[in-house]
C-alpha cells in the first residue's frame, strides 16, 4: 500500500522545550492511533500535520492533496441549533445552499442526531456534542479524519457511540487518524498503532504485532503500566 | 449576509430619523446670554415671536463673551447680548451688522444677611466693594468672560482695587454660568455681582439677598446683533433681520416689558425708535 | 435629607403627571444615544474583534490606545466634534451643530472606543476556545472575527449597555455640541445641569432619578434577555 502522507524530520521546539521532535513517519494504513502517555506529544504531532501549528523543522507531504476534517477532545459548539452547526462547516468549505442541507441531516442521521437538529447545540450533553462535531465532520466527507482524544470526557455509552461512527467513518473510505491513551479503545480501533513517548516516535507497527510484542521496551512497559 | 443587511438597514434609520426630523421648520440660531435664558425671558417671548412670524428660534446660552466667539465662527444668526464694550469691539472688527439697544435691567450685589463686610443699606457699590475687599469677604466671581464678569471686573477698578494684587482666598474664581455661581456663593455665605432677572428666578437662595442696589454705575443693557451675512455666509440674513426688527419693534418692546417673575419686572424695554 | 424626599415626590408626580415637555426630553435623550450606541456598535464591534483575531503590525498599540480611549474626556470629545461641525470648521457647511445629529456623531465617538475595548474582551477569550476549530473548518481571520461577533452577541450586550449607559449619563459633549436648545437639543443631563444652574435643586434631582430609574429598567430587561439567552443557547 503506498502512503497518504510523509513526515520528514518534523519538530517542534518552544524556548527550551522540545515538544516533536525529529519525527521521521509514512503513513498508508485506513486507521492509525497514536499511542503514548500524557505530555508525549501526541496532540501536538496531530495539530502539525493537520496545519493548526506550524513545524519549526522538517516537513509534512501530501502526495495527493486531502480533504480533512478534525474532531477535538472538547466539541467546540456554536451558540445556534444542531443543524446551523453542521450547515456551518459546510458553509466555510464553499458547499452550495441546498446540497448544505442534504448533507447536513444525512450526516446527523449518520450519528443518530436527526430528531435534535432544531435544538441548541451547546445545552446538549458532552456526548451528544462530541456526536454533533462528528456529524459537522461527516458532512465535509473528509478523506482523513483527524480525532484528539475524542472520548477522553465521555461516560462509556457515548463512548461505544463515537467508536461506532469511528468505525463508520473508516468503512466509508476515511483515513482515521487518532490519538489515545486508552489502551482497550486502541486495540478496538486501530490497524497500525504508532507509539510515541517524549516527542519521539519509538515505533510504528501493525495493531496486532505491536499488541502481542512492542519492540519498544518503553512501550512494553507502557502497555504492561495501562494493564495494571 | 442576511444579517449584515438587517443591520445596515437599522443603521440607515438611526442615521436617517434625526438628519430629516428639522429640515422643514424654519428658523435661526441666536447665540445669547444665561441671565436671558434661565430668567426665563425667552421663554416668554420666543412663542409670541413664532405665532407672529412663523419663524423658530433656537437659543444658545452662553456667557456674552463665549456668545460672541460662536458669533465669530459662524455658528449663530444673531447675538443678543449684555457688554457694551465687548460688543462695540464685535461691531468694529466687523462681525456685526448693527447694534440695537433691546432692554436694561441692573445687576445686583447679593450677599449673606450675616453681612461680615458690613455693607447692608448702602447703595454705593464702589464703597461696597471697597469694604468686601478689606474685610477680606469671601467673593464669588464668574471669571468666564460674561457680561456680569465684565462688569464686575469694570466696578473693581473704578473701586480703585488691582484685583490682581489684591486676590487671596477671599476671591473666589469660579468660571461658572450665573446659576452655578450663585449656587457656589449660597453653599459659601458669600458676596456676588448678579443680574436681577437671574436672581429673581434663582430658587436655591439660602441665606442670600440683596445687599446693594439702585446705584447707577449698576445699570446693565443689552443688545441685539445680526451677524455679518458678508462674513459668514450661511447666516439667515431675512430671517434673522426679522428678529432684531421685532424684538426693537413695539410688539416686541410690549412682550419684554410683559413678563413679570412674582409681579415683578424683570426687563425694561428702551429701544429708541 | 427633606430635599431627597422631595425630590422623588416631584419625580414621581412629573411621571404620573406625563408631562408632555419631559417626555418629549426623554425620548429625544434615549433617540440620541440609543443612535450613537447602535452606531457604535456597528463601528467598535468589529475593530474590537479584529483586535482580538487579526495578527498585524502595531495591534498591541492599538489594543492600549483603545483601552485608554475608554476613558476620553467627553468635554474634550464635544470641544473636537464643535470645532469639526462648527459653520468656520471643515464639516461646517453641512450645518450640524446645535442638532441631535450632531449630538449623536459626537456621542459615537465617545462610545465607540468602550465598545470596541470590551469587545475585544470578550472576543480574545471566546478565540481562545474556539481557534482551533475554526480554523480547522478552514475559516480566515475575517470570517472567524465574524463568527465569533455573532456568537458572543449575547455577552456582547454588556458592551453595548456599558456603551449605551455612558452615552445616556454624559452631559459634556452633548452641552457642548447641541447648545442644549429648548425643544431641540434639551436632554436629560442638559436638563439636569440648567436646572441645578438655576437653583431649582429639587427638580434637578427629581430629573436624576427618572435618568437613573430609566438606566437601571434599560439594564434589568437586558439582564433578563440574556438570562434567558443563556439558558437557551447555552
Amino acid at each position: 500500500m503506498s502512503s497518504y502522507l510523509q513526515l520528514s524530520g518534523l519538530d517542534l521546539v518552544e524556548g527550551e522545550n522540545a515538544i516533536v521532535r525529529d519525527v521521521t513517519l509514512e503513513l498508508a494504513a485506513r486507521r492509525t492511533l497514536i499511542l503514548g502517555p500524557n505530555g508525549a506529544g501526541k496532540s501536538t504531532l496531530l495539530r502539525l500535520i493537520h496545519g493548526l501549528l506550524r513545524p519549526t523543522g522538517g516537513t509534512v507531504r501530501w502526495p495527493q492533496p486531502l480533504r480533512q476534517a478534525m474532531v477535538f477532545q472538547r466539541p467546540v459548539m456554536l451558540r445556534t441549533t444542531v443543524f446551523k452547526n453542521v450547515i456551518y462547516g459546510l458553509k466555510l468549505a464553499g458547499v452550495k445552499d441546498g446540497e448544505r442541507e442534504r448533507r447536513a441531516a444525512a450526516a446527523l442521521e449518520r450519528v443518530g442526531l436527526a430528531h435534535l437538529g432544531a435544538r441548541p447545540a451547546r445545552v446538549l450533553s458532552g456526548g451528544e456534542q462530541q456526536r454533533v462535531a462528528l456529524a459537522r465532520a461527516w458532512a465535509l466527507e473528509p478523506q482523513v479524519l483527524f480525532l484528539d482524544e475524542p472520548t477522553a470526557s465521555l461516560d462509556p455509552a457515548s463512548n461505544r457511540e463515537v467508536e461506532r461512527i469511528i468505525g463508520e467513518f473508516a468503512a466509508a473510505g476515511t483515513r482515521i487518524l487518532m490519538t489515545t491513551h486508552n489502551l482497550g479503545q486502541a486495540r478496538r480501533l486501530a490497524d497500525e498503532i504508532i507509539y510515541i513517548d517524549d516527542g519521539r516516535v519509538l515505533e510504528q507497527a501493525p495493531a496486532a504485532a505491536f499488541f502481542q510484542q512492542p519492540r519498544n521496551a518503553r512501550a512494553a512497559a507502557f502497555i504492561r503500566e495501562e494493564l495494571l | 449576509m442576511n444579517r449584515i443587511r438587517r443591520l445596515l438597514l437599522a443603521l440607515a434609520c438611526a442615521c436617517a430619523v434625526p438628519l430629516g426630523a428639522h429640515a422643514a421648520d424654519e428658523f435661526i440660531t441666536v447665540a445669547s446670554t444665561t441671565s436671558t435664558e434661565q430668567s426665563g425671558l425667552f421663554g416668554h417671548l420666543l412663542p409670541a415671536f413664532e405665532q407672529q412670524t412663523g419663524i423658530k428660534v433656537h437659543v444658545v446660552a452662553l456667557g456674552t463673551g463665549q456668545a460672541l466667539d460662536l458669533a465669530r465662527r459662524g455658528d449663530a444668526d444673531v447675538v443678543f447680548v449684555h457688554d457694551p464694550a465687548a460688543e462695540a469691539k464685535f461691531l468694529n472688527e466687523g462681525w456685526g451688522v448693527k447694534r440695537f439697544e433691546v432692554m436694561y435691567n441692573d445687576f445686583v450685589l447679593i450677599g449673606p444677611k450675616a453681612d461680615p463686610a458690613k455693607i447692608v443699606g448702602g447703595q454705593d457699590i464702589v464703597t461696597a466693594l471697597q469694604k468686601i475687599e478689606s474685610a477680606k469677604a469671601p467673593f464669588v466671581s464668574r471669571g468666564d468672560r460674561s457680561g456680569t464678569n465684565a462688569a464686575e471686573l469694570r466696578l473693581w477698578k473704578i473701586a480703585g482695587i488691582d484685583l490682581d494684587k489684591a486676590k487671596g482666598p477671599w476671591y473666589r474664581d469660579t468660571g461658572s454660568g450665573m446659576g452655578p455661581a450663585l449656587n457656589t456663593a449660597a453653599s459659601m455665605d458669600a458676596y456676588i455681582l448678579a443680574d436681577r432677572g437671574t436672581w429673581l428666578a434663582f430658587k436655591n437662595r439660602q441665606n442670600l439677598e440683596i445687599l446693594v442696589q439702585g446705584d447707577k454705575r449698576l445699570f446693565n443693557q443689552y443688545g441685539v446683533m445680526l451677524v455679518n451675512p458678508a462674513k459668514h455666509p450661511s447666516v439667515k440674513k431675512e430671517l434673522g433681520q426679522k428678529f432684531v426688527d421685532w424684538v426693537v419693534s413695539p410688539a416686541g418692546q410690549q412682550a419684554i416689558a410683559a413678563y413679570k417673575v412674582g409681579g415683578e419686572q424683570l426687563f425694561f424695554p428702551n429701544a429708541k425708535p | 435629607m427633606n430635599e431627597i424626599s422631595a425630590s422623588l415626590q416631584l419625580a414621581a408626580s412629573l411621571i404620573a403627571a406625563a408631562d408632555a415637555k419631559l417626555y418629549g426630553i426623554v425620548a429625544l435623550s434615549l433617540r440620541v444615544s440609543l443612535s450613537a450606541t447602535v452606531i457604535a456598535c456597528v463601528v467598535g464591534m468589529p475593530i474590537g474583534a479584529w483586535l482580538a483575531v487579526g495578527r498585524f503590525a502595531g495591534r498591541r498599540v492599538l489594543i492600549v490606545l483603545f483601552n485608554g480611549m475608554m476613558g476620553l474626556p467627553p468635554v474634550a470629545v464635544g470641544l473636537l466634534i464643535y470645532l469639526l461641525l462648527s459653520r468656520a470648521g471643515p464639516l461646517g457647511t453641512f450645518g450640524l451643530l446645535f442638532t441631535p445629529t450632531a449630538m449623536i456623531i459626537a456621542q459615537s465617538v465617545l462610545v465607540a472606543p468602550i465598545v470596541a475595548a470590551l469587545t475585544r474582551q470578550v472576543i480574545a477569550d471566546a478565540w481562545l476556545e474556539y481557534r482551533e476549530q475554526l480554523r480547522s473548518l478552514g475559516a480566515s481571520r475575517p470570517r472567524a472575527a465574524a463568527t465569533l461577533l455573532w456568537d458572543g452577541r449575547f455577552s456582547l450586550s454588556t458592551a453595548a449597555l456599558a456603551g449605551f449607559g455612558r452615552a445616556i449619563a454624559e452631559v459634556g459633549t452633548v452641552m457642548i455640541v447641541g447648545g442644549n436648545i429648548d425643544g431641540v437639543t434639551r436632554v436629560m443631563t442638559t436638563t439636569i445641569a440648567l436646572e441645578t444652574s438655576k437653583g431649582d435643586l429639587p427638580l434637578a434631582l427629581a430629573l436624576g432619578v427618572i435618568l437613573i430609574s430609566l438606566v437601571l429598567a434599560i439594564n434589568a430587561v437586558a439582564y433578563l434577555l440574556r438570562g434567558w439567552a443563556a439558558r437557551r443557547w447555552g
